[in-house]
């Protein structure tokens, strides 16, 4: 691997930006494509399929070379709005697929360490906490605490930093009422159709337990199906 | 998040930092497995001329086994392409005892 390969790609992984290293292992060449530049790539449909699935694999180029696809994704990240009782459930599912788990609530008797033991926690607004975790396109981003002050701004900045789920609690109704007042802080209905409310996949979930169930199931299938087979599942 | 050196972005980290303090260094990736390899494609080990490393492409069965072909590697700058597996004696040798097979290609930084 050439110098400026290595630090090319280390640059792009502190930037959370996706990458994919294409190998040539019969002679050591080598390229880095970055995920803007996928679909401009002869191999397009191989690399945005790996990169989708966040593996790394060998293929067969069409004049029979064999490349290995190294990819090199962000680690994904789960921001929670609201330290409640659906939230104490999901924080330990998600890590547990591998998701780093922010929780986020200005309330501080919801947002203890007692009740999220190694969970970080910052009990702040979220116009205070938000900017300083430098939410992404490779964070999920769910709002639970039901209380239009907290999750709507919340809301807003999931839009603004195009998260690949947004999810928040609440019926039909409750979100119909949020749509609206969403629109009157200036949100598109673009961005207000990306919300997926009421959150999680429909399996009947009851508890709370069964909610981040169905909460990160949906997010799984944001994150791994391809786009035509998403909106099937939606 | 803290740093940990577990993680394979810390270890192409060391490999930056290794080559600017003036080591030699190779970089070994898995890139292909059949049966239950113990890690995925995309798993590398970095090693210097030290013959210090970091990371893993198997469960610690066939690290020393590639760290001595690193080694070679960082000397004539040759990339190669190791594989291990049950079917293999010297796989053996080296006990890789899970029953898988992996490819590793070991290629030098800055070569």
């Amino acid at each position: 691997m050439k110098t400026e390969t290595l630090a090319e790609l280390n640059a792009e992984r502190a930037a959370r930006r996706p990458v994919i290293l294409v190998t040539d292992t019969a002679n050591g060449a080598q390229r880095l494509v970055k995920a803007s530049d996928i679909v401009a790539d002869p191999l397009r449909a191989e690399l945005s399929k790996q990169l989708r699935m966040g593996k790394s694999g060998m293929i067969e180029a069409a004049d029979g070379r064999k490349l290995f696809l190294n990819v090199y994704a962000p680690t994904a990240r789960l921001v929670v709005i609201g330290a409640v009782h659906i939230s104490q459930a999901l924080a330990p599912l998600a890590r547990a697929l591998d998701y780093d788990v922010t929780v986020v609530d200005p309330r501080t008797a919801f947002a203890s360490p007692e009740r999220f033991p190694d969970v970080p926690l910052i009990a702040e607004w979220p116009d205070v906490a938000l900017p300083t975790l430098n939410v992404d396109h490779y964070t999920a981003f769910v709002a639970v605490t039901h209380d239009p002050k907290i999750d709507d701004p919340a809301l807003l900045h999931a839009f603004e930093r195009d998260c690949f789920y947004i999810g928040a609690l609440g019926s039909r109704k409750t979100h119909a009422k949020r749509a609206e007042r969403l629109r009157a802080q200036g949100a598109k209905d673009s961005d207000i159709a990306r919300i997926h409310a009421p959150i999680g996949l429909n399996i009947g979930a009851v508890s709370p337990s069964e909610i981040a169930v169905a909460i990160m199931a949906e997010i799984t299938a944001q994150l791994r199906l391809p786009p035509k087979e998403k909106e099937e599942a939606a | 998040m803290p740093a940990t050196l577990n993680r394979d972005e810390d270890i192409l980290q060391a490999a930056q930092d290794w080559q600017k303090a003036g080591h030699g260094v190779a970089l070994a990736t898995v890139v292909e497995t059949w049966g239950s390899a113990p890690r995925p494609a995309g798993s590398s080990l970095v090693i210097n001329d030290d013959g210090t490393f970091l990371g893993s492409v198997s469960g610690g069965c066939v690290e020393g086994a590639v760290v001595t072909e690193a080694l070679d590697v960082i000397a004539n700058g040759q990339p190669k392409m190791l594989e291990f597996g049950v079917a293999d004696e010297t796989a053996w040798n080296v006990g890789l005892s899970c029953g898988g097979t992996i490819r590793v290609f070991v290629e030098k930084v800055g070569g």
